[in-house]
């Protein structure tokens, strides 16, 4: 790691300042919604995880395609743990949706919020992908099949969004609608600064999975080495 | 062919399933029309060598060289790579026709006789003997004329029969300059043709 | 070019071949289906409308494939003949659809048992419905051959086989429901030619990475 490039210490301590710094617009800087009330604050911290998720997987699916193409060592490990990073902020997406959706309409669970619906596909879908890794013996078949279905995720995500609207279009018509809030100046700027820290967040923890991971993998092959 | 040149090179070979390693630091060179013996216990990577050289897998680490087009490598593994529920016929015209053999008909009748398979044509493999599905692999094997021969212990499930028909096919094999790489447990069988041997150690 | 359409009817005719010799497959989804249909019918209560009835056919279809489907590669798997055909095609993603033809001719063959049984049973199927069955038979066999190659290659691969399949299988359901039910099915349908141009390019790509190594 070059000198010029921040250490990892020191981007999560400048994420958590950030995180501090968003909790405190959403609450004191953001105006407060007229019909939701405090509760939709969450908006705040559910959008920005949902794209969190989405730039994950994308990054995931970014390193598989490296993969095969280029046969590079380095991508296995970057593309399951930007996948696996996105599939704990899909959960997250799916958690903070549900408090959302019992906060606003008192239930926990609707099938008319057409994001909370495709995060639920794409979390199975997901979920899968660890099963599947699993199954399969380590070595360069893992990889790929890894890989491959890395990149059937993120061309599932845009046709299962369009599968959902057109579901609920008329397969079901909703029930419950929710205007994307027209953000005003200071709301814009909460809604900004939260996101920044969750990207930041999300981009620390890879990072330390992904060190993590490394320093077992060289674990091993040192283990390896000196038992010869 | 005045100057043999390497068909196969093979350097710092290492190949890895996660954390165990089954090849290291494999070294050879093997000429065009030359054999090489491949020996060692039971575990030690022949198998993994030879898919390595036959194309059915790539190594982790290390450099392998194959002069020869991919199609025009020939392979008999540990499995006889075949459908169980075709017959003879319908397996080498599958695979006549997908190796792009001229002449398919006369070149699957040709090896069948050879291998003493021809009465046996019809039948589905299923109803085969092991000895017979050897025969069988090694037809398929052979069926593209492959300039490159790799053959994972050739010998084994065969009877004596058998084993005389595959002694007089390597022989054949090597007359006609075809490189070969054999592994087996037996290497006293193939001495007579070898021009290089390997014997793997566990890794 | 010729050449390349030559190996994949090789391929799938072997397939066809296969199946009309050891019959245990198509009858089996054939079977199956209507079974499948008979327990909706005990499943569904008395009130329920005729739209429900169009889900439940294609849960039905949906099943059906996941039981062809899981044995797809089952003649591959035995004698290690997939590794045999990668050696010998000189496009490996010819083996991926001959195996999506072959896959496909039994699935439309169980549909040929299924619709008419659906129809008696339940509710009358007009054009759209049926060319939607047929949109989605087409996706659901370029992706299922793709996704049960993977599955092929891990260990406990029947239970792996549906959770792999049934989240890329989702927006065909929508598809094809809405083509049966919707007073304007063109946008579902052109939606189901969608998928089936995505994924059967995405898995024709793909399929060469799964099995080569």
């Amino acid at each position: 790691m070059s000198i010029t490039r921040p250490s990892l210490s020191a981007l999560a301590a400048f994420a958590v300042a950030l995180a501090a710094a968003s909790v405190l617009m959403t609450f004191f800087v953001a105006p407060e919604d007229a019909d939701q009330g405090l509760s939709q604050k969450i908006f705040y911290v559910h959008v920005p995880i949902a794209l969190t998720a989405y730039a994950c997987f994308g990054l995931g699916a970014w390193k598989a395609l490296r993969l095969l193409l280029t046969r590079g060592e380095r991508y296995d490990l970057e593309s399951y743990t930007g996948i696996h990073q996105g599939t704990i902020f899909g959960a997250l997406t799916l958690v903070t949706g549900s408090i959302w959706a019992k906060a606003s309409w008192g239930v926990w669970w609707t099938w008319s919020s057409n994001q909370l619906v495709l995060f639920l596909v794409l979390f199975l879908f997901y979920c899968a992908y660890f099963m599947l890794r699993f199954s399969i013996e380590p070595g360069p078949q893992r990889e790929r099949i890894s890989a491959v279905y890395a990149l059937f995720g993120v061309a599932l995500i845009p046709v299962s969004f369009f599968a959902i609207r057109l579901a609920s279009d008329f397969i079901h018509p909703t029930v419950f609608t929710r205007d994307g809030p027209q953000m005003t100046g200071s709301m814009f700027a909460a809604f900004c600064t939260s996101w920044a820290a969750i990207t930041l967040l999300a981009y620390v923890m890879y990072r330390t999975e992904l060190a993590g991971k490394r320093t077992d993998v060289n674990l091993r092959d040192l283990r390896e080495a000196l038992a010869r | 062919m005045a100057v043999s040149e390497a068909v196969v090179r093979a350097v710092g070979l290492e190949k890895r399933y996660g954390l165990r390693t089954v090849l290291r630091d494999v070294s050879f060179e093997l000429e065009s029309g030359g054999a090489l013996v491949v020996t060692g216990p039971n575990g030690a990577g022949k198998s993994t060598l030879l898919r390595l050289i036959g194309g059915l897998a790539a190594p982790s680490r290390g450099l392998l060289e194959i002069g020869i087009e991919r199609r025009r490598v020939g392979f008999l593994g540990h499995e006889p790579l075949v459908y169980r529920e075709l017959t003879a016929l319908e397996n080498l015209d599958l695979y006549g026709r997908l190796y792009g053999v001229p002449e398919r008909r006369e070149r699957i009748g040709m090896l069948l006789g050879r291998f003493g398979l021809w009465e046996a044509r019809r039948q589905r493999i299923s109803s085969y003997s092991r000895g017979m599905t050897q025969r069988l692999a090694l037809c398929r094997a052979l069926l593209h004329e492959p300039d490159l021969v790799v053959l994972d212990e050739p010998h084994a499930s065969l009877d004596d029969d058998g084993l005389a028909l595959l002694d007089a096919e390597l022989g054949t094999l090597a007359a006609a300059g075809k490189t070969l790489v054999v592994a087996t447990h037996d290497p006293a069988r193939v001495a007579a043709l070898a021009t290089g041997s390997i014997a793997l150690g566990h890794a | 070019m010729t050449a390349y359409l030559g190996d994949v009817a090789a391929l799938a005719r072997k397939d066809l071949r296969l199946e009309l010799r050891a019959r245990d497959t198509l009858p089996a989804m054939a079977l199956f289906v209507v079974a499948t249909l008979v327990v909706f019918h005990f499943a569904l209560p008395g009130g329920a409308s005729e739209d429900a009835a169009y889900g439940l056919l294609w849960v039905a279809l949906v099943f059906t494939a996941l039981l062809g489907l899981g044995r797809a590669w089952a003649p591959e798997s035995e004698a290690g003949a997939l590794d045999g055909l990668v050696l010998a095609t000189s496009d490996r993603s010819a083996i991926w659809l001959g195996k999506a033809l072959a896959t496909l001719a039994f699935l439309l063959a169980a549909e040929i048992v299924a619709l008419p049984a659906f129809a008696l049973f339940f509710a009358p199927l007009d054009g759209p419905a049926l060319l939607g069955v047929l949109l989605a038979s087409v996706g659901i066999c370029a992706v299922g051959s793709l996704v049960s190659a993977m599955a092929a290659a891990a260990r406990g691969r029947e239970v792996l086989l549906p959770l792999l399949f049934l989240p890329l299988a989702i927006p065909l359901v929508v598809g094809g429901v809405g083509s049966s039910i919707s007073p304007e099915p063109g946008a579902y349908l052109a939606f189901l030619g969608l998928y089936d141009a995505v994924f059967a390019i995405l898995s024709w790509a793909a399929f060469e990475y799964v099995v080569t190594e």
